[in-house]
């Protein structure tokens, strides 16, 4: 008997939930790092198949910044609920209480206190050793050499000079106490897979990714809506602009694109024509060359 | 066109040998590069290269190695073209980083070899071949890079394929193939060089988009490593894992190893429904008709294609850490989802290969490597260091090992086996020796 190869996705889905299994049996305590996005969406919709007839064995983790969208937190709260999953919600009050936000501390900085350090402070407080992302490797440079399975040791930091080989689909989680592991199941996605994806599956993802009329500051290429409070430098006024966004953050970093895709196959045509990378809106990564490496050596996801 | 299969490619070469100025040319010229990345690239701070951008600076992400300049890691790249999609694990080519070699082609259907037109096959480059070969590579794409700088001569292109003859009869590989390039430039990477009119070949990127697709698993026999039990309420029970290799339907009678416990396929459950047949690579939870003790680490496979079991095993390993390989030391081995406990007998040191015997505490269900990559494979973990510390490819049961024996008289044939009794067989045939052949030749044993 012979059998046809799977399709692309179909492999990659069997890869992924391949993985997924694999970090439910190899650790005592994962958990699954829940940032809303439309990769976000995927991994949750796979945990969903990796353990069928059965729940996700592990919680949903979401670093709220309370910089976010008001459409991502309602989005969050109905998308888990129908699942059925279990959320749990961390922000780094500390900071916010010393008074932590963009305006004033700029945007890398802010990001630090209420992203990376929030993420490390929080899988410590939750005694995870195990956290579950959606970064994809085609992303951005840096992670094009993160393992799937990447170590990260006391203080949630990534050596990118000391990685353990990793071979076939063959997965080393052996860590010590206070040492965690961050697994990465869509690290061979791209982000066209991604999109077909939840096309084909129909995925629910949040409206933001969709094209409709909305206030916004025209800064430079970037579009910057006014759903939080951005303060307009002198000489900027709101227009309105249909527009929606290609990747999500907190408001003042991801900028939105100038679109008309307001369905997801409008989405994909776009994305077939696009020359400009996905994480080019979010401002934070452009602060100084190799910033991402930085920051994902300092325990950025 | 129908669309091949994904094709999983490394590159491999000595450090300089252009091999990130390859990759970037390829996702270049086959418009995979954003443009603020490549604006990044002509921005940076860094050119390395004597004309025009510098294209590695699109692969070469990491800090550290772009103030060394060398590649120091794995890499892995994807881009397509309409006719196929494409993964290519960029390995680095400095001693100290072979065993990422060794990485990117444990998965890779085809090796691209980079040379340097005028330095010819290199140490690095025969050691960069051998271990593409030893990990299964059916394909091996020797590129002459730097064409440009030997005026595109088809002398030295001659000599140093003549000059890899020795190289090339030593290695078991399916395929080789030859290209004069000049990454730099761009010739006969996407497209046919005017400059080689001499070269009557593909570009190099037709030869990827043409290349067979790999051997299917699922044409082998069925291998299936239980992950976990997935048991939500008390009237179902699971395994959930990854179809290896082969296929399964309800029914079948399945063998628990190493148990040896039978059940049939109850159902093959999966979310998007229940299905008729199931195979490699596709991930499923199987339900058995009796409610047998299986657990993660066991494999499930056809009681007439069963892989044999053993407590020791001839391996060739590949060391990849810093510390030799200790015989005193424990180590454990992972294979499939099933972790040993082991003892090493042999000699190996930072990047070397070498034979060794493996002493396991409990039996191991195993196929070789050369007959399944996935039953085949294993990677070694210190205990106390939690690293991984090498990677082994299963030849065979050492001569010390008794399972084997106990178990001859019911275990079923390996490949390897069944490829020596077919020659056995047809030998006597010949001579007039009349057998019933039907079940062998079913693949059912004999
Ligand atoms: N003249 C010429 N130079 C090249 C060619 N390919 C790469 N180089 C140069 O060789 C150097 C090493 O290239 P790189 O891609 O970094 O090599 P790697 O270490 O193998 O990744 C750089 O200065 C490149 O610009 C080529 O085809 N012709």
């Amino acid at each position: 008997m012979t059998y046809p190869a799977l399709s692309h996705l179909r492999a990659l889905e069997a890869e992924s939930l391949h993985i997924l299994r694999e970090t439910a049996a190899q650790f005592r305590k994962p958990v699954l790092l829940y940032s809303i996005g439309k990769d976000s969406s995927v991994l949750v919709h796979l945990a969903r198949k990796a353990f069928h007839p059965g729940r996700i064995p592990f919680p949903l983790l979401h670093i709220d910044t309370t910089y976010e969208y008001p459409e991502m937190i309602e989005f969050r709260d109905r998308f888990t609920r129908e699942i059925g999953a279990e959320l749990r919600v961390y922000t780094n009050g500390d900071a916010i209480a010393e008074g932590t936000n963009p305006y004033d501390l700029g945007t890398a900085k802010c990001c630090h206190q209420l992203r990376t350090r929030a993420l490390v402070d929080a899988l410590k407080a939750g005694g995870y050793d195990a956290a579950l992302g959606g970064a994809r490797r085609d992303e951005e440079k840096s992670r094009a050499k993160e393992r799937v399975f990447s170590f990260r040791d006391k203080e949630g930091r990534w050596d990118p000079r000391n990685q353990r080989p990793e071979l076939w689909s063959l997965y080393n989680g052996k860590v010590d106490p206070g040492e965690s592991i961050r697994v990465f199941p869509l690290s061979n996605w791209t982000e066209m897979d991604v999109w077909r994806y939840i096309e084909s599956e129909a995925i629910p993802i949040v409206s933001l990714y969709y094209a409709m009329p909305r206030q916004v500051l025209v800064r430079g290429a970037t579009l910057i809506p006014m759903e939080t409070n951005v303060k307009p430098l002198p000489g900027e006024v709101p227009q309105t602009v249909i527009c929606r966004m290609r990747s999500l953050g907190c408001t003042p970093c991801s900028g939105a694109i100038r679109s008309e895709a307001d369905t997801i196959s409008k989405v994909i045509d776009e994305l077939t024509a696009f020359k400009r990378s996905e994480r080019e809106n979010r401002v934070i990564d452009h602060d100084q060359e190799g910033s991402m490496e930085l920051k994902k050596r300092e325990g950025y996801f | 066109m129908s669309l091949l299969p994904l094709l999983r490619i490394s590159t491999a070469g000595s450090v300089d040998d252009g091999k990130s100025t390859l990759i970037g040319r390829l996702l270049y010229d086959t418009k995979t590069v954003w443009d603020d990345h490549m604006e990044e690239v002509r921005k940076s701070k860094v050119n390395r290269a004597s004309r025009g951008f510098d294209l590695s600076l699109l692969t070469d992400g990491l800090r550290a190695e772009r103030e060394q300049g060398i590649t120091i890691d794995v890499a892995y790249r994807y881009f397509s073209t309409p006719r196929r999609q494409f993964i290519v694990a960029d390995t680095p080519g400095h001693e100290q980083y072979t065993r990422n070699m060794a990485t990117g082609a444990s998965t890779c259907d085809l090796a691209i070899i980079l040379l340097d037109a005028r330095k010819g096959v290199l140490e690095q480059s025969r050691r960069h071949a051998r271990i593409a070969a030893l990990l299964g590579v059916k394909r091996l794409v020797f590129t002459v890079n730097k064409m440009d700088l030997v005026d595109f001569s088809q002398e030295v292109f001659d000599e140093i394929q003549a000059q890899a003859g020795p190289l090339l009869a030593e290695l078991d590989c399916g395929h080789v193939d030859f290209l004069p390039i000049s990454a730099l430039d761009g010739d006969n990477v996407v497209a046919r060089s005017p400059r080689t009119p001499w070269y009557t070949g593909p570009s190099l990127l037709e030869l990827l988009e043409t290349a067979a697709p790999p051997a299917l698993a699922s044409a082998l026999p069925f291998r299936f490593p239980v992950q976990l039990v997935i048991r939500p309420h008390l009237d179902f029970r699971g395994y959930a894992g990854q179809i290896v290799s082969g296929a399964i339907r309800p029914g079948e009678t399945v063998l628990a190893l190493p148990s040896g416990k039978r059940s049939r396929v109850k159902r093959i459950v999966t979310f998007d429904g229940d299905l008729d047949v199931a195979y490699a690579p596709m991930s499923v939870t199987l339900e058995l008709e009796d409610e047998l003790d299986i657990a993660r680490g066991d494999l499930l496979a056809l009681p007439a294609t069963a892989p044999k079991t053993a407590t020791r095993l001839t391996t060739t390993v590949i060391w990849m850490n810093e510390a030799p390989l200790d015989g005193r030391r424990g180590y454990l081995l992972q294979h499939g989802t099933r972790t040993v406990p082991v003892r090493l007998h042999g000699v190996a040191a930072l990047n070397e290969i070498a034979r060794v015997e493996v002493e396991l505490a409990e039996a191991l269900p195993y196929d070789s490597y050369r007959d399944n990559r996935s039953t085949g494979g294993f990677i070694l973990i210190d205990t106390i260091t939690n690293l991984t510390m090498g990677a082994g490819l299963i030849e065979g049961a050492a001569s010390t090992g008794q399972s084997e024996l106990q178990k001859f008289s019911d275990a079923p044939f390996t490949p390897a086996e069944r490829r020596k009794l077919r020659a056995v067989m047809a030998h006597m045939q010949r001579f007039g020796v009349k057998f019933d052949t039907d079940d062998f030749n079913q693949g059912e044993g004999i």
